[in-house]
């Protein structure tokens, strides 16, 4: 008890003394509105507490109250830095319970589209993951090839961010009459950039030290946390839903599924770097590929009553799976939505990986699970 | 005129000509401090694919006098609970040791405020004086972001200063003396940058974490302790520490080229002229490293001073001391120095390599598990032919 003979400055009792360190929401590195209350000893962090939910926006419930087609716009702001992947798997799951042929050629831009968004999401966990480790030169590196897709994006769908060009059943209309010609010079840059950017940091002998044997995790523990894409991938497990359960077309695909070995900081970077050029492989198969045809969905305009039953849809997403448990009543309006977000499945796992880590590596394992907390938080 | 009148005379003269160069000093400084701050941005923008400051005069030249405007009409916070007197006193610290390393820096033969005899010596002395300033900054702003940041500065300035220091010895022994204009003189044949690439290495980086400079930014990071010691500081006071910063950086700069890179020698020139583009030669150079590399964590600096840098400026110490008692040829201590520097490259360069071998396992147990499959899907197919 602490009364007035209580000497506060000499701590008799040999314990370590620990500081409480309130780090975020407001803070540059937790990657928006995070808050991360650690326990420091000196630079080690002897406990941490993370603390979600400073941007839930009620997003599964605002589902319930709009329309099938609306649906769409909210599910943009879900996941925010992989907003065509987010759509996809929303159209995929009220397909699915209507049991609608999309058209074929929609199916190939949406891989397209997805996938150079993959590609948009992986470069900036390659500017956010320099930046926490203190480099600032990767970030503009990589920001110039995420700024080409969305320029792509924009001539494409209208929008930079937040594009709402997914329909149930395809997507909103024809791609400009000269896409092929934008992609075909965006590429031969884009594979330029993921060059650069992956030279810049990834061998860097202090980006090595920064993110080699920080933060390990056993497959086992990973798989227990319920971790998916990159993060799961960084830890040995070959698991990508593109190739464990194909969805839209991506089972005519030549692709590999990067994997790294410790599931340390390190690997789950390397992957997502491998990643990129992947994606790149997938874009460049599916424009050859890619038939003529209609776009457009067989619904038109009318609005969309699936019948009554429930779903459940997965899809790889720049962050992991994501899945989407739709229950329909019949109406025009979604019964009830479950969205299950990759980051925060991933995130489950940080209180554990700061464990024993030094205050400098909580933001670069942060960085490296790459969270989006539009996603988490809902 | 009585005897003491004219001492009085000689000393009111003597004072009034210290204030004079100390205030032509003080507005050289803040000068180059400006031009450095154009150059840093300009120098950092070009590296990260921008243009830098464009709008403020013919390429952005006039924005350092916009940002110090900005600074100084910006209001000054003072958090409640901060320990008044230290965080004023703080600055000042900071501000003053790193005016007062020039005093006795020359740019050349003749320009120099003061020579010392122990002029090395002094600029060591006043370099530790900075880190009082900061640790008192980081503790008096109550915020425990400051003092972590300002913790941090106390450890990682202090074993800096040990491979500065030894490093510095080496150079007094070259050259018998601690007066920086004797120490140039004698690179007059062979600038010591050839006698000991080592020294230079080790002197550089050791510097470079001395100011603080990335990759040694670590108590002003802002990816975790966001600006440390200044967390709280804000407009007019801010901008001191920001003086103070590029200044020591200069500060190192012009050691670099003093030491090892012969200083205002050079054919043709005027000596001023060589000594400020070696400086700023130097400068582009801690720029680009600020362009390129992450930052160490606190385990790692610390590793990295007593393991390395320490046991390299002993060594350093040792092959120069061997290579003066046996007076043996020059390129002796070349190729001695060399050596060190040669180990030490090889080992961080196998460390670098480490993941390059990893990676080749990862992608030939891909390859072995993909044959596998394939092996196992061929035989359920014969299996299923067979059926």
């Amino acid at each position: 008890m602490i009364d007035s003979t209580t000497n506060l400055n000499n701590p008799t009792d040999g314990e370590p003394i620990e500081m409480l360190l309130n780090m975020g929401p407001q803070h540059p590195s937790t990657h928006g509105v995070f808050r991360m209350v650690l326990w420091v000893d000196g630079e080690k962090i002897v406990r941490a507490e993370p603390h979600i939910g400073y941007l839930h926006r009620g997003s599964e419930k605002l589902c319930e109250g709009e329309q099938y087609h609306q649906v769409i716009t909210l599910f943009d702001r879900m996941d925010y830095i992989g907003n065509f992947n987010n759509e996809l798997i929303y159209c995929m799951a009220v397909e699915q319970l209507m049991g609608l042929e999309v058209p074929e050629r929609a199916e190939y831009v949406r891989v397209i589209l997805c996938e150079l968004n993959r590609i948009a999401s992986h470069l900036l966990y390659v500017g956010t993951i320099g930046l926490d480790a203190g480099a600032m030169t990767p970030t503009m590196f990589a920001f110039r090839g995420r700024e080409r897709i969305q320029s792509l994006f924009e001539a494409v769908s209208g929008a930079r961010m937040m594009h709402n060009y997914f329909r149930i059943g395809g997507i909103k209309e024809e791609l400009p009459g000269n896409f092929n010609q934008m992609i075909a010079d965006l590429l031969p840059l884009l594979q330029v950039d993921v060059e650069e950017s992956d030279k810049i940091l990834t061998f860097n002998e202090i980006f090595l030290s920064r993110l080699k044997d920080v933060a390990p995790i056993t497959s086992d523990d990973a798989i227990d946390f319920g971790w998916t894409g990159p993060c799961l991938r960084g830890c040995g497990v070959e698991y990508d839903v593109r190739k464990a359960q194909p969805y839209s077309v991506y089972d005519r695909f030549d692709f590999e599924v990067p994997v790294g070995l410790d599931g340390d900081c390190w690997d789950r970077h390397w992957v997502r770097i491998q990643e990129m050029y992947e994606s790149l492989s997938i874009i460049r198969q599916a424009i050859r590929q890619m038939p003529d045809g209609s776009v457009t969905s067989p619904l038109g305009r009318r609005l969309v009553r699936p019948p009554e039953g429930e779903v459940y849809v997965r899809a790889e997403n720049p962050r992991g799976e994501i899945g989407v448990h739709l229950v329909s009543d019949g109406t025009d309006r979604p019964y009830r939505l479950k969205v299950r977000p990759p980051s925060f499945c991933n995130l489950s796992a940080l209180q554990k990986l700061l464990n024993d880590t030094w205050l400098a590596d909580s933001v670069v394992i942060l960085g490296s699970l790459d969270i989006v907390l539009g996603e988490v938080d809902r | 005129m009585s005897l003491p009148f004219l001492t009085l005379t000689i000393g009111i003269i003597d004072v009034a000509w210290m204030v004079v160069s100390l205030l032509a000093m003080f507005s050289t400084l803040s000068f180059i401090v400006l031009s450095l701050t154009w150059l840093e941005r300009k120098a950092l923008g070009r590296l990260q694919l921008r243009l830098g400051p464009t709008r403020t005069g013919p390429m952005g030249l006039l924005q350092p006098l916009a940002d110090a405007v900005k600074l100084i009409l910006k209001e000054d916070i003072v958090p409640t609970a901060s320990d008044k007197a230290i965080f004023w006193i703080a600055p000042v610290i900071v501000v003053i040791s790193a005016f007062m390393i020039w005093v006795t820096i020359p740019g050349s033969q003749s320009l120099v405020l003061r020579n010392l005899e122990l002029g090395l010596f002094y600029i060591i002395a006043f370099a530790v004086v900075g880190i009082l300033g900061l640790v008192l900054a980081g503790w008096g702003s109550a915020n425990k972001y400051g003092v972590l940041g300002g913790l941090r500065s106390a450890a990682q300035l202090i074993s800096y200063e040990i491979p500065v220091i030894l490093v510095v010895v080496a150079v007094a022994m070259l050259a018998q003396s601690l007066d920086l204009t004797v120490i140039v003189n004698d690179q007059s044949k062979l600038p010591y940058i050839v006698l000991m690439p080592l020294g230079i290495v080790v002197f550089f980086i050791a510097g470079l974490a001395e100011v603080g400079r990335t990759p040694f930014d670590i108590y002003h990071a802002e990816s975790e302790v966001v600006g440390g010691p200044f967390v709280e500081y804000s407009g007019a006071h801010w901008a001191v520490f920001f003086l103070a910063e590029y200044i020591n950086t200069f500060a190192i700069a012009a050691l670099t080229t003093l030491l090892f890179l012969g200083g205002w020698l050079g054919p043709f020139l005027p000596g001023i002229v060589w000594f400020l583009i070696k400086v700023y030669a130097v400068i582009l150079v801690i720029f680009w490293i600020r362009g390129t590399f992450p930052r160490l964590r606190m385990d790692q600096l610390m590793a990295f001073a007593w393991k390395t840098m320490v046991p390299l400026s002993f060594y350093l110490i040792v092959v120069t001391a061997i290579y003066l008692y046996f007076e043996w040829p020059w390129w002796t201590l070349t190729v001695m120095s060399s050596l060190g520097l040669l180990i030490v490259g090889y080992i961080i360069y196998s460390i670098m390599m480490a993941p390059v071998k990893k990676i080749a396992d990862i992608k030939a147990r891909q390859q072995r598990m993909k044959l596998e499959r394939s092996k196992m899907e061929e035989s359920v197919g014969a299996a299923a032919n067979v059926k």
